[in-house]
């Protein structure tokens, strides 16, 4: 299956900084790929290069096997910016008839379209009484004119709640299984981390790691903490046992061991049955893996 | 084509709950009545229907009023959507920066229109109301008014490359204010120095019909003067339109708001959303 996203060896700089340095990804049709870094990080830029906004110094980018930002690229990309803005003056409703007119759709098809997003209550309003929320649905709308190849969508959830973040992930799942590539930035892992089937850290404008978020907990590795309740009476005795563990102000111990030992620990505290009154093991959380990748290279 | 048209529906939609079109149009419909009752003294034996005399004194007025309303809603044509943050969305539909601009003038366009037919129309029926003779000045009412459809999109072209050059809404206010105040206002009055200080000499004879055929308003106000026969009531630098022949001065009028428009593209094409 020939990708819908293709970049190679992306470069971009702007005068002295780096933003981009040598980038490669490729997304197939259907695929939807998680974009994760720090502000700065190059996320943005990237996008803006995918849609042929912004012109790039080195590298190959195909979408859609055409160059970006050509006309036929435009067709079938559709995006949706960090912060979308509208015209105030314009309700909802005349904004997205104007956008199905420039892709060249029915522009009756605004009211279903609205509905999709559960705007149409304000599908008459100006747009400048609209909140954070339901500006950011306009622009999800929008997204879903024409079936796009692939979706570019820049902080797409930011000033949605967590019951409409739910919703735009259906919306997502949706048009993927259509065969719609999707490249999303987040700030959000833990929504990410359930709904992509790929995560890409870029740090520093380089992708510093890449893969599905089992991949990346292996490579990156971590530590696995456990914390461990003794029972009453046993504390001194289970610190005794583990030197190594850190007793809290809580009466907890803290453990922490390699993926590797994981089990031998496991059945280590096990086997002390009665002097232990609760025990929990905390794998590394996202964040954890996030910082680690990100936070290479000095950062 | 429909990506034009679509462009122009929404614009002139922002035009309209702006109040562009009311004020536009609320503008030029008083200050042509107000003409039309001040400039209704000098006639009678000046050998023209009242209408050409109005006319006359409709393009004094629209010298002035039709680039300041075509600068007033131009200016913030690219800088307004930079500044929103609505142009990087625009760009990645599949329309192109020139048809994002025609779309725009074509609203303006119609609005600038709209008013001017309404003012000059209004002040055309008070002409007619005191003297029906003065329905033999028809031709030239209809020849300012799409004579000044030109001269706006002179301006707006200009004001849409301004817009594009400033990238922020009161950059490009300003410059367009400077360019009002140069074109129709400075301009005038430096060439009317140099025609005193010259004497009737080699400037006002040879260079004088070129400068004022290179600026958009001058060749607006002496086509209009000149194809009505009316230069001898207008006086000033009108009085100069006499020498030039009309095909000039309406070439001027045709190729400046090709000029501008391309200015305008080429300017926009440089934004970097």
């Amino acid at each position: 299956m020939t990708p819908t996203l293709t970049i190679s060896r992306l470069t971009k700089r702007f005068q002295s900084v780096e933003a981009l340095k040598q980038v490669s990804l490729t997304l197939a049709p259907g695929k939807r790929a998680a974009l994760l870094g720090h502000n700065g990080a190059g996320k943005s830029t990237m996008m803006k290069i995918v849609l042929g906004l912004i012109p790039f110094d080195g590298g190959e980018v195909s979408v859609c096997g055409a160059h970006p930002g050509s006309a036929s690229a435009r067709v079938q990309v559709a995006y949706l910016p960090e912060n979308v803005a509208f015209h105030p003056a314009l309700t909802g409703e005349e904004q997205l008839r104007h956008y199905l007119a420039l892709r060249g759709e029915n522009p009756s098809q605004a009211t279903e379209l609205l509905s999709r997003v559960g705007l149409t209550h304000a599908a008459r309003r100006r747009i400048g009484t609209y909140s954070k929320g339901m500006r950011q649905r306009v622009g999800l709308a929008q997204t879903l004119i024409g079936r796009p190849r692939l979706l570019v969508l820049d902080e797409p959830t930011s000033g949605l709640d967590p019951v409409s973040r739910r919703d735009f992930y259906d919306l997502l799942d949706g048009l993927s299984a259509e065969g719609t590539a999707i490249l999303l930035s987040s700030h959000v892992l833990t929504e990410v981390e359930a709904r992509t089937d790929r995560i890409l850290i870029l740090s520093g404008g380089e992708l510093v790691a890449e893969g599905t978020l089992a991949d990346l907990r292996t490579r990156a590795a971590l530590p696995v903490a456990f914390s461990v309740r003794p029972a009453p009476g046993h504390a001194a005795s289970l610190a005794a046992v583990f030197p190594e563990g850190v007793q809290g102000d809580d009466g907890l111990l803290r453990l922490s061991c390699s993926q590797a030992e994981k089990l031998p620990l496991l059945a280590r505290i096990a086997a002390l049955e009665s002097a232990v009154a609760d025990l929990d093991v905390i794998p590394p959380s996202l964040e954890d893996i996030y910082s680690h990748f990100s936070r290479r290279d000095g950062q | 084509m429909s990506r034009i048209l679509a462009t122009a529906m929404s614009e002139f939609r922002i035009a309209f709950r702006n109040r562009w079109v009311t004020i536009a149009t609320g503008m030029m419909v008083l200050f042509a009545l107000v003409l039309a009752a001040a400039g209704s003294a000098p006639t009678g034996d000046v050998g023209v229907d009242r209408l050409s005399v109005t006319v006359a004194s409709l393009t004094s007025l629209a010298v002035y009023l039709v680039p300041l309303l075509a600068l007033l809603m131009s200016f913030d044509a690219v800088a307004g959507e930079v500044e929103r943050g609505t142009l990087p969305l625009l760009l990645t539909y599949p329309v192109s920066r020139l048809q994002i601009l025609l779309g725009k003038l074509l609203a303006h366009l119609a609005i600038l229109g709209l008013a001017v037919t309404l003012g000059y129309g209004a002040a055309a029926l008070a002409a007619i109301w005191s003297d029906p003779g003065a329905i033999a000045g028809l031709g030239s009412l209809w020849r300012l008014i799409w004579s000044s459809v030109l001269l706006g999109a002179t301006f707006l072209g200009a004001g849409y490359a301004l817009s594009a050059l400033a990238r922020r809404p009161s950059g490009a206010a300003g410059l367009a204010i400077a360019l009002w105040l140069v074109a129709v206002v400075l301009y005038d009055l430096a060439l009317l120095a140099l025609i005193v200080t010259d004497g009737g000499g080699a400037f006002t004879t040879h260079a004088l019909p070129v400068a004022l055929l290179a600026n958009p308003a001058d060749a607006f106000r002496v086509f209009n003067l000149s194809a009505a026969e009316a230069v001898s009531v207008a006086g000033g630098i009108g009085g100069a339109a006499g020498t030039i022949p009309l095909g000039q001065s309406a070439a001027s009028l045709l190729l400046w708001p090709l000029a501008a428009i391309a200015f305008a593209v080429a300017a926009f094409r440089k934004v970097m959303p």
